[in-house]
């Protein structure tokens, strides 16, 4: 099937199997590596992504192994890797300063977590960033560093 | 050493930037052009005979390039080698265990057949084509049950599915129990546990044929084992493999073992002329990647009314899965047993160990490996004896340490302590938690219907494994040495090659932060290679917190052997003796002329232009070292939980966690604080919420994330870290390990607090994990009594 899509900012189109999930389509097709997979049944978020759907206007975070590449004809995605250009942004920073991340995988899908839940929760507290992150899974870190790196990018992207 | 502030330091990790931005590369990550990939068909029954299996729709698929079954690799692919076959009387029987096995099964999840294809969807296709005929034979999963006469046998070779009986004894364990005012018995469950890297495991081998070199690229802690041990498997000489861990997503122990699939996949890149890869999904990582702990232990504790514990009897069943894994043997024995000590002064341990093979997935290191077990052991023994004795478990502790004056300390098993402080994380820790008001509290809580319970553990580690002699003689088949090669550039950059293969614990930051300390160069000169057999002299790897100490320890000696023949070309050069050169921050400066200097990133660039060296001197600036440590290192501290149980529902919810450890001095607190926080998770992890389960005919009934618990960010508490530091006397920086000490500490700390909570009903041990189930229950068969 034919798909048209725009991935970080650039248009893009491809031929794609129907059953291709969008997870494989982003890291083998488009050898998009930074983002990851952890399961097979949705459970560990190393997949998320952002999608702005054709009918909305605002990106919202999606677990691309739970999507069919197909059904992101016409919509807009963005990937860790569309995230910055030059300059890391916020979250990247914080997570870096706060060490809120050991191994790395589960890493991207945090950070585009933590983007999505901060584009409506711009205050949070720590219980708020718990709960706004308890569909993604990290072994290695305890948590502890990763929410304290997402209140200081809402502070930061406050500021802004 | 020279004084400068990076040792120590917060730095932030050299290796973020490139995570953060999702150009990490692992294994998954990497795909050369013409890769194909391999999946296999794994068996649904725990113990099988293959009566037939036919393979020939999946080979007529279209895009399937070949499907193999094990009786292709017969003679082309050889058994699994165990790593550590321990020294027993009568010897250790190790079954044969080959990558495919083509005529019986032994555990749900083993593979039987495997298919290349051009795509991992259609491999997956394929597989369905397969047919296979099995004859199903009665399982048994459960290790007390597998000893028993009459229990379903998987091995002809090995009666009762007994591979060992090892027995330690130190001291005079009858003395002990004579003298004993009271003896605790006690059965203690350690469950198993599914180790669970989010990084599932991946390897990708390229075989050149014109070379007939194999470029392996495998998510592993230990690349040099990996070859050696793939070497031997694929009967391939070691120097035609070269095996990479590039960025490995975690590993928790499940890392260290090689996988006879490993091997196939090799083999496999050779006779179908691509690469190939094989990127495991998360089922087949729960059931067939190695498991963790599952241990049934009966305990016998000998004491003293005023508290003293005397003696420490032990009998353990330690279940090993169907085959023995690389490490398995050693770390319900050795790893074990030795700690059982814990942090006290008692006279004598007396433990045997029954290592027993089941219809289950293998079972091998997992995050701590055998310290845990011992550990919680002994931490619930003395809260135990301190509930029976009617006296406060801190107080029960503090009577028992080994004391500060009596380092180095040997236990009566023989292992040297090299130096401690218990009792000072113990009050540190009192202080932090605010021990003696939630103590006062507790009754009047109670009084509201508030079940608050505070638990406390001391712990202490044996780390940085190992002396290669105390190892060896354990029938570990190698040393445990570490390398390191640091090399200064003509430009005065810095490269330092080290055999460990950090997969998450930052020593390309900590390791860079060693050299920039004993080199007085810039951090941001200093770069850590590791992880390729073919950068990297040799080495044996991350795991049992032996980085920092051991690999550490070679790096900095590697260091100072560096700035040694940088002194003897600076003093040719600047034409004084050796005696009047001092380095300080990196530079050598003449003695009473300190304008006259050179910095060593100057001796570099001379080291090369060869007329500047000393008569007789090679060129270059580098060292390579091998570093055997003394001894092990021994971290050690105290972690204190306090808990709150819903009577309603049994749901334990963490109110307080305090952490004090001492892991010797600290290269970067950052690091040294994110180690703690996530070892701590796994251990609340064990404690409260994971448990790997096997039903009856040998299903593994937590196959997926959905049913295998793994604690969210909702579930893991805020953590208090503190520390103290005793540096280590015998490791060149001082430093003891940290890698593991959280999940140690933590499991009997929240386990003493629960069942604190509840000893007003009577109730004096709950075996884990903790659920709310089993937990309810427990209040409810107590209260009604
Ligand atoms: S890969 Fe685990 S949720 Fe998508
Ligand atoms: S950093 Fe390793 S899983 Fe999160």
């Amino acid at each position: 099937m034919k798909l048209k899509l725009t991935v970080n900012g650039k248009a893009v189109e491809s031929e794609v199997d129907p059953r291709l999930l969008l997870v494989d389509y982003i890291r083998d097709k488009l050898s998009l590596t930074g983002t990851h997979i952890g399961c097979d049944t949705s459970n560990c978020g190393a997949c998320t992504i952002l999608v702005k759907f054709p009918w909305s206007n605002k990106f919202v975070s999606v677990k691309s192994c739970t999507m069919f590449a197909v059904q992101a004809e016409g919509a807009e995605i963005k990937t860790v890797e569309g995230l910055s250009d030059e300059k890391l942004h916020p979250i990247q920073k914080a997570f870096w300063e706060n060490h809120a991340l050991q191994c790395g995988y589960c890493t991207p899908g945090f950070i585009m977590q933590a983007y999505a839940f901060l584009q409506e929760n711009p205050k949070p507290t720590s219980e708020d960033v718990r709960r706004g992150i308890s569909g993604n899974l990290c072994r290695c870190t305890g948590y502890q560093n990763i929410v304290k790196a997402i209140i200081q990018a809402s502070k930061e992207m406050e500021a802004k | 050493m020279a004084v400068t502030t990076i040792f120590g330091a917060r730095v932030k990790r050299k290796e973020d930037p490139r995570l953060i931005t999702g150009q990490g590369t692992y294994v998954a990550d990497i795909t050369p052009p013409g890769t194909v990939y391999i999946s296999f068909l794994r068996a649904p029954y725990a113990h099988a005979l293959i009566k037939s299996i036919d393979t020939s729709r999946a080979v007529a698929h279209r895009g399937v390039i070949a499907v193999y079954t094990g009786k292709d690799f017969k003679g082309k692919i050889g058994p699994v080698p165990t790593g550590w076959p321990i020294t027993t009387e009568p010897p250790i029987k190790i079954p044969e265990y080959y990558p495919i096995p083509w005529d019986k099964v032994r555990y749900q999840g083993e593979p039987v057949a495997a298919v290349v294809a051009e795509d991992r969807y259609i491999a997956k296709d394929a597989l369905e084509l397969i047919e296979v005929d099995y004859e199903p034979l009665k399982a048994v999963v459960n290790q007390e049950e597998a000893v028993k006469q009459g229990a379903p046998q998987l091995y002809d070779t090995i009666p009762n599915n007994t591979s060992f009986a090892w027995h330690l004894q130190g001291g005079d364990i009858e003395k002990a129990f004579e003298k004993a005012d009271r003896i605790i018995k006690q059965r203690l469950v350690n469950h198993r546990l599914q180790p669970t890297p989010m990084e599932n495991r991946a390897v990708l081998s390229i075989y050149n044929k014109g070379t007939g070199d194999f470029t392996i690229y495998a998510t592993c802690q230990a690349p040099h084992i990996h070859r050696l041990l793939l070497s031997s498997m694929m009967q391939v000489p070691e120097n035609k493999i070269r095996v990479i861990a590039p960025d490995v997503g975690g590993g928790f122990g499940s890392k260290i073992p090689v996988y006879g699939i490993d091997a196939v996949v090799g083999i496999v890149s050779r006779e179908v002329g691509r690469p190939v890869k094989y990127v495991e999904e998360r089922s087949e990582n729960y059931l067939a990647t190695t498991h963790g702990r599952d241990h049934i232990q009966y305990v016998e504790l000998a004491a003293k009314n005023d508290g003293t514990v005397i003696g420490l009897k032990v009998t353990s069943y330690a279940n090993l899965g169907a085959y023995l894994s690389t490490a398995s043997p050693g770390v319900p024995t050795y790893l074990f047993g030795l700690m059982l000590s814990g942090a006290y002064r008692l006279e004598a341990v007396d433990c045997k160990v029954y290592g027993v093979l089941t219809n289950t997935a293998p079972v091998d290191a997992y995050r701590g490996a055998g310290r845990p077990e011992a550990t919680y052991l002994i931490e619930r023994m003395m809260d135990i004896l301190a509930m029976e004795l009617g006296k406060d478990p801190a107080e029960v502790r503090r009577i028992n340490f080994i004391r500060k004056e009596e380092f180095p300390y040997t236990v009566c098993v023989g292992l040297q302590y090299d130096s401690g402080d218990y009792e000072r994380t113990l009050e540190r820790a009192l202080e932090l938690s605010e021990y003696s008001k939630w103590r006062e509290m507790q009754p009047k809580l109670r009084e509201q219907g508030r079940l608050v319970g505070i638990g406390i553990s001391s712990y202490v580690e044996m780390c940085g494994l190992g002396p290669s002699r105390a190892v060896r003689g354990t029938g570990f088949a190698l040393g445990l040495y570490e390398s390191a090669t640091v090399r200064i550039h003509p430009s005065g950059k810095v490269s330092v090659y080290t055999g460990t293969s950090p997969h998450g614990q930052g020593e390309e930051t900590t390791f860079a932060q060693i050299v920039a300390e004993e080199l007085g160069v810039p951090v941001e000169d200093v770069e850590v290679v590791h992880g390729d057999t073919s950068a990297i002299p040799w080495g044996m790897g991350t795991y049992g917190s032996r980085t920092t100490p051991v690999g550490g320890g070679a790096i900095a000696l590697a260091s100072r052997k560096v700035v040694e023949k940088g002194r003897k070309i600076a003093s040719s050069v600047l034409e004084v003796s050796e005696t009047d050169l001092f380095f300080e921050r990196g530079k050598y400066y003449v003695k009473g002329a300190p304008s006259k200097a050179l910095t060593i990133q100057e001796v570099a660039l001379l080291s090369y232009q060869s007329d500047k060296l000393p008569e007789g001197m090679e060129p270059g600036l580098e060292s390579t070292t091998f570093y055997d440590p003394a001894n092990f290192t021994f971290p050690f501290g105290t972690h204190i939980c306090i808990a709150e149980v819903d009577k309603e529902t049994g749901s334990v919810k963490i109110l307080r966690y305090v952490a004090v450890d001492d892991c010797g001095r600290q290269i970067n607190p950052l690091i040294v604080e994110g180690q703690v926080h996530g070892g701590i998770a796994q251990g609340i992890a064990q404690a409260l919420y994971e448990y790997a389960v096997y039903n009856e005919e040998g299903t593994l009934l937590t196959s997926s994330l959905t049913e295998y618990a793994v604690p969210t960010a909702m579930e893991i508490p805020e953590i208090i870290t503190d520390s103290t530091v005793t540096p280590s006397p015998h490791n060149p920086l001082g430093v003891k390990g940290v890698g593991e000490t959280g999940t140690i500490a933590a499991t009997p700390a929240v386990v003493n607090a629960v069942v604190d909570a509840l000893s007003h009903l009577g109730i004096k041990h709950i075996d884990m994990p903790l659920t709310s189930e089993k937990v309810w229950r427990a209040i409810r068969e107590h209260s009604s009594k």
